[in-house]
């Protein structure tokens, strides 16, 4: 439905690399990246606000790099949503239609239907001026749909919510998507490519890194930059031996500290990665089925979402994610030594 | 703390002094002029004709005027181009010139000699002696006013929300008269009362233009210099006091307007 061909593109110090992308009717589909990477560039080139220096942009089998923005047909919801504060919240949601001449009659319908659908009916004679975070963003968002974008370009639009009020636009952005509406959505937060994104692409420094389905980049990073903006904290690039005698593969990960891994990897150098539950923590050796058992100390302990993280310095240092309950059974505290156990199939072998 | 109540009180002391000399003439000579008088002038046809002549080819050349003025003062705000600081210092040169020197000018110009002056002869527009060609004099020296005024107000939109409409399917024109002019329309509005305020007080381009019919900053002139100051005096008071009323209200109404938006 819509491809990025080679887009190059030097702009106020920073340059956009070589942008490969493909979108597909109906997808939701999310640029990953840091702020500064390059991500809102690449919306304002599809929606034609900033034209590539070379590349090609095409939409339904039809080029459109250098067509007038207002002819795309693509709806972009700014970041900071670009309300018109002058105007009603009827009036904002009616201005795409007004622009494409619908008769009054239509334009009431469209708008209030619209309104209704976003939970903003009860708003439409209001000024925008004295709107709540949420109800903006539903405001702008209904005007940008009320347009019929064939593609509809999301900068961040989670980024300045609070947290309850990203549940529901989060819920409202999945709807829409539902409905069949394409759309591509910028963001740092990974968290929010898990919820919602059918596939991935990471953006850094203007160049992509990777894309991909979601599940894809995210069990298969490719480099340790794509491991961390993930979220996976416990990502090392390895070298790989087989361990004859126990039927195993070692994964050294620098002289004197090798994993043992149970999947059977295909080169002799690649990348393993730990999910920091799959570890276990105990003060005194255990007899468990873990066959990997490191003695450590406990670096630093850091309030997480559900309980804490912990870094253990076993050589490496390991990020590990225990409850709240296992901290104060063991009463675990900085500097502490720990042993660090896991069996050797929590740890995934990539390439 | 104490110095500063001393520097405080320095510059309350400085600015009753700057106060005074602007409010002082003025008071002295609403003070010297009977109630009678006044009543009496304000009765004579001569007079309103001349006040009614000032406040509507002000207000004529303001709207006229800001047709061009208003894009004009947008590109200003947008675009970059060739010689842009050059054309910014041009729009400032009516402020700085003396206003008899910028009326004749305009008078060389726009003189029955000129072909601009025979073209609009042939419309049976003569310009000099004309209301047409006061409106041009009081525009000339006031435009500065609007242009800067106006800029300044589309420099403050958000060049985004333009593209935001743009976005949205919306042409430049409705860009502009839908989403920039209202953004900007509190500096507009306030450019537009400055220049009709200026354009109507102006005298030294006007009166190279047209001494008759008579606006009534020359009127005040004339009859200064033919009668003396008794004469002049409640003349200029009226007028005053009419050109006050106008600013006021149509400042109240800005206010409002802004104060509705906000």
């Amino acid at each position: 439905m819509l491809k990025i061909e080679n887009i190059d593109k030097k702009f106020k110090g920073f340059h956009l690399q070589q942008i490969n992308l493909e979108v597909e009717q109906g997808e939701y589909f999310m640029l990953l990246g840091k702020s500064g990477s390059g991500k809102s560039l690449i919306l304002e080139i599809l929606a034609g606000m900033q034209k590539p220096d070379s590349g090609k942009v095409v939409l339904r089998n039809k080029e459109i790099t250098h067509l007038d923005i207002r002819k795309r047909n693509i709806g972009l919801l700014f970041q900071d949503n670009a309300i018109f504060s002058h105007l009603s919240v009827f009036d904002n949601i009616a201005y795409p239609l007004r622009s494409k001449g619908f008769s009054k009659k239509e334009i009431n319908r469209k708008a209030n239907q619209l309104a209704k659908d976003f939970d903003i009916g009860h708003l439409t004679k209001r000024k925008t001026t004295n709107l709540s975070g949420g109800e903006t963003q539903r405001v702008a968002l209904a005007r940008t749909l009320a347009m019929k974008p064939d593609l509809l370009l999301l900068d961040e639009p989670l980024t300045s919510l609070d947290v309850q009020l990203r549940q529901g636009i989060r819920k409202l952005l999945r709807k829409i998507n539902r409905q069949g509406q394409t759309i591509i959505h910028v963001t740092h937060d990974h968290e929010e490519a898990i919820l919602l994104a059918d596939r991935v692409a990471v953006i850094n420094q203007g160049k992509i890194i990777q894309s991909g389905t979601t599940e894809d980049v995210f069990h298969y990073p490719k480099n340790e930059f794509v491991a961390n903006f993930t979220g996976i904290k416990n990502f090392f690039m390895t070298s790989f031996k087989p361990d004859n005698s126990q039927g195993v593969y070692l994964a050294e990960i620098k002289p004197g500290l090798s994993f043992k891994i149970l999947q059977k990897p295909h080169n002799t150098l690649g990348s393993v990665i730990l999910r920091c539950q799959d570890i276990i923590l105990s003060k005194n050796k255990a007899e468990t089925t873990a066959v990997n058992n490191f003695q450590g100390t406990i670096m630093e302990i850091l309030p997480a979402l559900n309980g804490f993280e912990l870094l253990v310095d076993i050589g490496i240092r390991l990020s590990v994610l225990i409850s709240r309950e296992s901290l104060q059974k063991l009463n675990l505290e900085e500097g502490m030594h720990i042993w660090v156990s896991f069996k050797a199939s929590a740890v995934r072998v990539l390439g | 703390m104490i110095k500063t109540k001393t520097t405080y009180l320095v510059f309350t002391f400085l600015s009753g002094l700057v106060l005074l000399f602007l409010v002082g003439p003025l008071v002295s000579m609403l003070l010297s002029s009977t109630p009678n008088t006044l009543f009496e002038t304000t009765r004579e046809p001569e007079v309103i004709r001349s006040i009614w002549l000032t406040l509507w080819t002000s207000m004529a050349g303001t709207l006229l005027f800001a047709i061009g003025a208003i894009p004009f003062a947008y590109l200003l705000a947008r675009k970059n181009f060739p010689l842009k600081r050059l054309v910014n210092s041009v729009i400032d040169l009516p402020i700085v010139i003396p206003h008899t020197a910028a009326g004749i000018a305009l008078l060389g110009s726009i003189s029955r000699d000129t072909w601009i002056g025979q073209a609009a002869e042939s419309l049976g527009i003569s310009f000099v002696g004309h209301p047409a060609g006061i409106a041009l004099a009081m525009a000339f020296v006031s435009m500065p006013f609007l242009i800067n005024a106006a800029r300044d107000g589309f420099e403050a939109v958000p060049e985004k929300l333009e593209k935001a409409a743009m976005n949205l399917g919306a042409s430049h024109w409705r860009v502009f008269i839908s989403i920039s002019v209202p953004l900007a329309w509190r500096n507009i509005l306030s450019g537009l009362i400055l220049m009709f305020a200026r354009g109507m007080s102006e005298f030294g381009a006007v009166v190279i233009i047209a001494y008759h019919p008579m606006i009534a900053p020359v009127m005040i002139y004339e009859r200064f210099g033919s009668f003396g100051l008794d004469y002049a005096r409640p003349v200029a008071i009226i007028f005053i006091l009419v050109s006050l009323l106008f600013f006021i209200v149509l400042r109240m109404i800005s206010k409002r307007k802004a104060h509705v938006e906000d």
